[in-house]
């Protein structure tokens, strides 16, 4: 089943499935119904990074060395993780700006300089070539390698075929037309290939599958498992090194690291991948997921490659079977032709992922920083005005896609042959590896300048041309061979592959270690050593504080344009419709109908336009136009920091109001609250002064009274004016009772009493209060009962207030008795470290409800309006501050009907043994 | 803002223990002719540690950053 035919319709068939999908996810995208805003599809296409290379290059590179092919992964996976710091603020500042193309972002940071993105765009073709003639030699060398079937014939020296018949003449036109096709049937104003992203996470998951599917095979299919082909591996003697591949076969560890850093760059600079990471990314929140699902899908579709190349090895000892052919010759060669044509189709997926993504973010590229800037400029073209430049605009990137295709097949003629599939992929990762500086720079360094940005790229691109590419174009035969032996000019010092002597190292860490030297020397000197200019300090402050100001660009334009005008420009570069939609849009989110409603052509406008415009031609070009279009006053550069300075000087005014307002608001909160306490204790102090005046009235009323009725008749009988006198002095006394209570009570409350707290004996206290209250007690024939424990504990107290306490406590015992058989009961016991007094009566008892109230000050149970008050009722009150201040706790528990038993307790004093010890 | 400040600096530590664990001289150690469960010593090792940066990598990434 692989006669030619089959192979060739199987893969039309599968280009034209890619198609179908491209074409349903436009609809669905034109439906506002996206197919691809999901963190997993963002994921597969970032493994548009895995290509020809990766399906057949691994294990070609890992039949030779073992471990060399992994850098290329784990550079990428260590570099995903500083994404959430990098790529974020690229996605941020992208979206911000309209980016289209990584020269589009450097040229953008360099002041929207034309100079710049050319030369970006360059490097990026040159660069990217032998990696876009790698696909077609891993296509066609596959498709002549199936050809063969049942032989295994590797492929004859393309050079040796007439160009007609060479199948990747073929395949690069195929693939030409294809991408042509599938990228550019319509200009999107950003750049949003929602077709082609769909393809490609399709295309991710086919050449993963493929891979792994023959890794099965080989690995369980033809072996016994891993431990079968590696015990192999051991027992043979020309493969034992491979088990330790670090010191023998791969050379050095600085390899190693450096195609670690190679491709820690690859996975940001390269073209395709720029253009699916950042320009196609839908939602910046998709990076969470793709920084783990990117590396794991990396780790699995690597997972096989060992076994693979080891079973190659030993199942082609001659070595006369190509190491990248493996993945594809291995079944053949045991007639699986299903799973031969399965690796075919994953290759091929492999090879148009890359081309397809690769073609449509370069010819972006040359379109918009090189070809646009260039013929804008050219005032005989009269090109700026042509009333619709779309079909321009597409013709040019069909026209670019077309060429960089056929520049590719050019360098697999030239130089193809000469290199594995790796060792080609690598010097593009060189290549776009000049982008680092100026990029990581651009977002982290305002000082970088435009000339910096220029030296550094050209500098690093001349040494990378001298050291890589220009050796391989001399391998071929192409340039003569004596430059690489004895150095230009038989100057050995400057002999490419040992620049200045540096000799021992393989090529590509020469290349990096002088390249990178070359390129960050020149960036960073001619930065320092020039200033930027207005533009280039505007456009640095906006991409390196991209979290801080948001969306800032329009606060330097200064000058004069017209609606009519920048619509015009508008129309012409994106048509008609979409200009319109543009246009409405704008006007409604500033509330306004259009074209019913007028806009205000002013600085945002402008800014809009531009935008605009940047997202279908890129800032270069879009700056170009929109200042042929409207009179702008060029800003000084003194005037650009200004106006930086304002915004900066706005920001720290606007957090330090957030701070103080955030310290009022606390402030009014603690007012507020002590306001609220202050309220309270008027209150309290109000209800105080009245109840007081009422208590103090109902006594002088009666003093008052009685002494009007004895001063009005003297004749008054004397034990009349006994009884009157007598009424007189008890109301004085209660009067003298309730004044000296209240200043006793202000005191304590204030904190101003005196205490003098000493040890005291509380059982000699009550005898003595109890002694000295005998009289009152006989009078009412009331008996009390003591209860006494031996020898209790000292307690630590007033001893005159004690006492206060205890008078007070049985004045009302005494008071609430029941009349003729009244009993008190007074009991002394200690527990839990406090000494607790009792003191029980059995007169009415108290209400429930009544007894958190009687301590309250003027408070006294029962019905105070009818019933006359028997006290101040103050003392209860005076009672409990003063156990309280002394550290006790004063209570009452009773029951209606059942007396009343009023307790306190003390808190023991330590005595001078625990003292002692304490 | 203080949640991907937080899984921002997770991450960056986890590529710093990437970088350490795939370099020199953390790959010497391994570097050795034996087999574990039937694989090269130094193939285990790259591809466990692999395997584990991105566990570790896909739990912080998960996780909200709190």
């Amino acid at each position: 089943m692989l006669q030619g035919w089959v192979v060739v319709l199987t893969s039309f068939a599968y280009l034209g499935l890619l198609f179908a999908i491209a074409y349903f996810a436009d609809q669905r995208a034109d439906q506002g119904r996206s197919v691809i805003a999901s963190p997993y599809i963002y994921s597969l296409s970032l493994a548009v990074y895995a290509t020809a290379w990766t399906f057949y290059g691994s294990v070609g590179r890992a039949a030779s060395d073992g471990v060399g092919f992994l850098p290329i992964y784990i550079g990428p996976t260590l570099m995903i993780a500083l994404w959430w710091v990098v790529m974020r603020k690229i996605l941020r500042i992208s979206k911000a700006n309209r980016i289209t193309s990584l020269a589009d972002f450097i040229a953008s940071r360099y002041g929207k300089s034309a100079q710049v993105g050319g030369v970006v765009t360059i490097i990026a073709v040159v660069g990217i070539l032998p990696y876009i003639s790698l696909q077609l030699k891993a296509v066609s060398n596959s498709f002549t390698i199936l050809m063969q079937y049942p032989e295994i014939v590797m492929p004859a020296k393309v050079a040796a075929l007439p160009v007609l018949q060479d199948t990747a003449l073929w395949v690069a036109l195929i693939l030409a037309v294809f991408t042509i096709l599938f990228g550019t049937r319509h200009l999107d104003a950003a750049e949003h290939h929602e077709g082609m992203v769909a393809a490609i996470a399709f295309e991710s998951v086919v050449k993963l599958l493929a891979f792994i599917a023959v890794g099965i095979y080989v690995t369980f299919g033809i072996y016994n498992g891993f431990g079968d082909v590696f015990s192999r591996v051991r027992d043979d003697p020309s493969l034992a090194p491979m088990l330790t591949p670090l010191e023998g076969v791969a050379g050095s560890y600085a390899k190693w690291i450096w195609l670690t850093i190679l491709s820690m760059l690859a996975i940001m600079f390269l073209p395709r991948q720029f253009q699916v990471a950042v320009i196609e990314n839908k939602n910046e929140r998709h990076l969470a997921k793709a920084i783990w699902l990117f590396p794991l899908y990396m780790l699995a579709i690597n997972v096989f490659v060992l076994p693979i190349a080891f079973g190659g090895r030993l199942h082609f000892p001659g070595g006369n079977v190509d190491a990248d052919t493996f993945v594809l010759t291995l079944p053949m060669a045991q007639h699986q032709e299903l799973i031969a044509l399965a690796v075919f189709i994953g290759g091929l997926s492999a090879a148009t992922g890359m081309v397809i993504v690769e073609t449509i973010a370069l010819s972006t590229m040359v379109c918009n920083d090189l070809v646009m800037p260039v013929l804008l400029r050219l005032s005989g073209l009269r090109l700026a005005e042509r009333p619709d430049l779309t079909g321009l605009l597409l013709g040019i990137r069909r026209g670019a896609i077309m060429l960089i295709l056929l520049l590719g097949y050019l360098y697999f003629r030239l130089a193809g042959e000469a290199y594995a599939l790796v060792s080609i992929g690598l010097i593009s990762f060189a290549a776009v590896a000049q982008f680092a500086p100026a990029v990581f720079g651009g977002i982290f360094w305002k000082n970088a300048t435009r000339n910096g940005a220029l030296a550094g790229l050209c500098a690093g691109f001349a040494v990378w041309f001298y050291t890589l590419l220009l050796p391989a174009l001399a391998r071929s035969g192409w340039v003569p061979l004596g430059l690489l032996e004895h150095g230009p000019f038989g100057i050995e010092l400057l002999k490419p592959q040992a620049l200045f002597g540096l000799a021992g190292l393989d090529e590509i860490t020469h290349a990096m270690i002088w390249s990178m030297a070359a390129n960050v020397g020149a960036y960073v000197a001619v930065s320092l050593a020039g200033t930027p200019s207005a533009e280039e300090h505007r456009q640095a402050s906006l991409f390196v504080d991209v979290f801080r100001r948001e969306g800032g660009g329009a606060r330097f334009w200064r000058g004069t344009a017209s609606v009519p005008d920048l619509q015009n420009v508008l129309t012409r570069f994106l048509g008609a419709a979409k200009a319109d939609e543009a246009l409405r849009e704008y006007a409604r989110a500033r509330g306004r109908r259009w074209p019913e409603e007028g806009i205000e052509a002013d600085a945002d406008f402008v800014h809009f336009v531009e935008v605009q415009l940047a997202g279908a031609i890129g800032s270069a070009s879009a700056r170009i136009m929109v200042a042929q279009a409207v009179k702008e006053e060029v800003l000084t550069l003194d005037e650009v920091r200004q106006i930086l300075d304002e915004a900066s000087q706005v920001i720290v005014y606007s957090h330090r109001l957030e701070q103080k307002s955030r310290e009022l608001e606390a402030a009014t909160t603690e007012l507020r609250a002590a306001n609220e306490r202050l309220k309270e204790v008027d209150r309290l102090k109000d209800d105080f002064m009245s109840t007081i005046t009422h208590e103090l009235r109902t006594p002088l009323t009666s003093i008052r009274a009685f002494s009007e009725i004895l001063l009005a008749d003297p004749q008054l009988e004397t034990a009349q004016r006994t009884k009157f006198v007598t009424i007189i002095t008890k109301e004085t006394e209660r009067l003298t009772r309730l004044i000296n209570q209240v200043l006793d009570l202000a005191k304590i409350e204030s904190g101003r009493a005196d205490w003098r707290v000493t040890q005291v004996d509380v059982k000699e206290i009550v005898a003595d209060t109890l002694a000295g209250m005998g009289p009152v007690f006989e009078d009412r024939k009331i008996k009390v009962v003591t209860r006494f424990p031996d020898r209790p504990s000292p307690v630590k107290a007033d001893l005159d207030r004690l006492t206060q306490v205890l008078l007070n406590l049985l004045s009302n015992a005494v008071k609430f008795c029941a009349p003729e058989r009244g009993r008190i009961e007074v009991s002394v016991s200690e527990a839990a470290g406090a000494l607790r007094v009792d003191i029980r009566d059995n007169g009415p008892g108290i209400a429930p409800e009544d007894q958190a109230m009687i301590f309250e000050k003027f408070r006294q149970a029962g019905d105070t309006m009818t019933a006359k008050p028997a006290g101040t009722g103050l003392g209860l009150h005076i009672s409990r501050q003063i156990v309280e201040h002394l550290g006790g706790r004063l209570w009452v528990e009773s029951r209606r009907g059942e007396g009343a038993c009023f307790s306190f307790t003390l808190p023991v004093a330590a005595t001078e043994a625990e003292a002692r010890v304490a | 803002m203080g949640t991907d400040e937080t899984r921002a600096q997770r991450l960056v530590a986890l590529c710093m223990l990437g970088l350490l664990l795939f370099n020199y001289p953390m790959l010497a150690l391994f570097n050795k002719a034996t087999l574990v469960l039937g694989i090269p010593l130094i193939y285990a090792y790259i591809f466990a540690a692999w395997a584990l940066l991105v566990a570790a990598m896909a739990w912080v990434a998960g996780r909200d950053g709190k």
